[in-house]
This record gives C-alpha cells, sequence and structure tokens, in this order.
C-alpha cells in the first residue's frame, strides 16, 4: 500500500480515514482516538471563543498531532454564512482547506445543496479546497466537480446515524460520474460500513460519532484504521463478481473410491 | 468604551488595538480569528487597527467537530 496515496488539491494522505474530534469525553480521549484511527486529517468546527473562561483551545491538543486540519462549517444555514465561517477559519492559519457544509435541516442534516453550490462556487474562486458534504446525488456531485471542489463527500445516511451507506448504488454512481476523490462523510457506524465504502472504490470515509461514540472510542478507531484499510486492498485486489450457484473450490476430479 | 465582543457588551479602556484588547481579555493570541463589525482583521493589522465605540467583534477559535 506504500504508493496507494490520496491527493486532495495540493496534499498527499497515506491515511484514507478523515476523523472528527467532536463530542469526546475528554481530549486526551480524542487524542488516544485519533492516534489509534491513523488519521492524518482531523476535522474542526469554528466557534465563539470562551473569553472568560479558560483559554485552552483544541489547537493546543491538536498540536501535538501532525495532522491537517479541515475545518467544517457545521452549523450553517445559508452560504453567506458558510462563507463567513470559512473565511474566518482560514485566516486562523493553519489550513486553507474547508469542509463545506450547507444545513438544510435541522432534524435530517441534509444538505442545501442550492446554498452548497453558491457558497462552495465563491470559496474555490478565494482560493479555498473546497470538500462539500452533500447529499449522495451523482448529479451535485458532478456540478460541485464542475466548479472546482477539490473532493466531494456524499453522505452515507444522516451525520450521527449510524445507519451506514443506504444508497450504495447512488455512490456507485457518483464513482463513475466524477474524477475527484469520493469520500463518505456521514452515517458510518461501524467497521464494516467503512470497508463497504472503501471497497465501493470511494478514495476516503470521514466520520466522527462512530468512534467518539462508541462505548471504547479508542478500540474503534483502531478497528476503523483495519477497516479502511481492509476495504481499499479489497478494492484494489478486485473482487470476485456474484453468482447465485456455487463454484466448487476443490477439485472435481482424483476423488477416491 | 462600550463594545460588543461575542453576543456580549463590555467596557474595556479607550485606546486599544485589537491586539491591546486580546491582550485586555488574556485571550491567546495563537489560536484565535478576529471579526470587527464582519469584517475579518487579519493578524498582521492588529497593531493598526483601533477599537472604536459600539464596535461589534467576534473571536473565534475551532473546538471539537466533525
Amino acid at each position: 500500500m506504500k504508493d496507494d496515496l490520496l491527493v486532495i488539491g495540493d496534499k498527499v494522505f497515506k491515511s484514507r480515514l478523515f476523523v472528527g474530534t467532536g463530542k469526546y469525553a475528554t481530549p486526551e480521549l480524542m487524542l488516544a482516538a485519533i492516534e489509534a484511527s491513523g488519521a492524518e486529517v482531523v476535522t474542526v468546527a469554528l466557534r465563539r471563543m470562551n473569553i472568560e473562561g479558560q483559554q485552552r483551545t483544541i489547537l493546543d491538543y491538536l498540536s501535538q498531532t501532525r495532522c491537517t486540519i479541515l475545518p467544517n462549517t457545521a452549523g450553517c444555514y445559508t452560504a453567506e454564512e458558510a462563507i463567513r465561517t470559512a473565511r474566518l477559519a482560514r485566516e486562523l492559519g493553519l489550513s486553507n482547506m474547508i469542509k463545506l457544509e450547507v444545513i438544510g435541516d435541522a432534524k435530517t442534516l441534509f444538505p442545501d445543496n442550492e446554498a452548497l453550490l453558491e457558497a462552495a462556487k465563491v470559496l474555490v474562486k478565494e482560493g479555498f479546497i473546497v470538500l462539500p458534504y452533500t447529499n449522495d446525488d451523482p448529479v451535485m456531485a458532478k456540478k460541485l466537480e464542475d466548479i472546482g471542489c477539490a473532493a466531494v463527500m456524499p453522505l452515507g445516511a444522516p451525520i450521527g446515524s449510524g445507519l451506514g451507506i443506504r444508497n450504495p448504488y447512488n455512490i456507485k454512481i457518483i464513482l463513475e460520474t466524477v474524477k475527484v476523490p469520493v469520500i463518505v462523510d456521514a452515517g458510518v457506524g461501524t467497521a464494516s460500513d467503512a470497508s463497504f465504502a472503501m471497497e465501493l472504490g470511494c478514495s476516503g470515509v470521514l466520520m466522527n460519532t462512530g468512534i467518539a461514540g462508541a462505548k471504547d472510542p479508542v478500540k474503534m478507531a483502531r478497528a476503523m484504521k483495519l477497516a479502511v484499510e481492509a476495504g481499499r486492498l479489497a478494492y484494489l485486489a478486485g473482487r470476485i463478481p456474484k453468482k447465485l450457484y456455487a463454484s466448487a473450490s476443490s477439485p472435481l476430479d482424483n476423488l477416491i473410491e | 468604551m462600550r463594545v460588543k465582543v461575542n453576543g456580549k457588551e463590555y467596557v474595556i479602556p479607550d485606546g486599544l488595538t485589537v491586539r491591546g484588547m486580546l491582550s485586555y481579555f488574556k485571550i491567546n493570541e495563537n489560536f484565535v480569528a478576529v471579526e470587527r463589525n464582519k469584517e475579518i482583521v487579519p493578524k498582521k493589522e492588529w497593531d493598526n487597527v483601533y477599537v472604536c465605540e459600539n464596535d461589534v467583534f467576534e473571536i473565534v477559535t475551532f473546538v471539537g467537530g466533525g
């Protein structure tokens, strides 16, 4: 797997697992899970600093890792909010990558694709490496690629749902439709979901709750690392076609009588 | 003078630059971005931009997220 690198914009990664940093009980647990996952990209959110309380930020911890920071625009419901958040995130000086989210509905956290495309256009023009969180919609994925996004990140299922890859056929069509990396973002609940996404031919998987919400996040992080690698290997190896009937694995001749 | 920072009103000393205000609030400058009246104040401008009466600031950082 030495030469199997993931290229996004001007960045090159060995690991195809991207992990979130939310929902951990302690920063130490987060760091241990990130390490176990082998991830080289971690997502963060942008929020107001608590100027009256303690001043230690997540970056005090993440600076102990060598991970690339991928800020998100989570919580943004309009293109304007997302653009403003992305600009502030870049101003922090750590990354010009942005996981672009424009949410259209609070219950499902499904994206507002119209606003997403609008925000993506502006941010691409401003030189951001834009990774948009989108529906599993091939038409949308193509539009996002056409306007210059560095990857597309279709959801497997609603954020935090753990429902797995709900529409593998659409993911497959997206993979045939775009040339940029396809990273399944959201919905992964357990190791087999991650493997499945990779077996389909996705370039990577991004998850947060699947690891952070597990009873043992560090163990699950390792499971996800192995699952992503296993799925990737299986994809590269080329699986056998599915058949309805058996085909014997052992020779049918020279049986004893 | 009166300013609004992260949605809350504060009275701070007159004549502060943006960097001066950050230090007044004891904010670690390494990990923040500053927006003043909805416009980003780049880090290199922190010493040149003076805080004005009724300015509205957003001082942001990164937190855990997915």
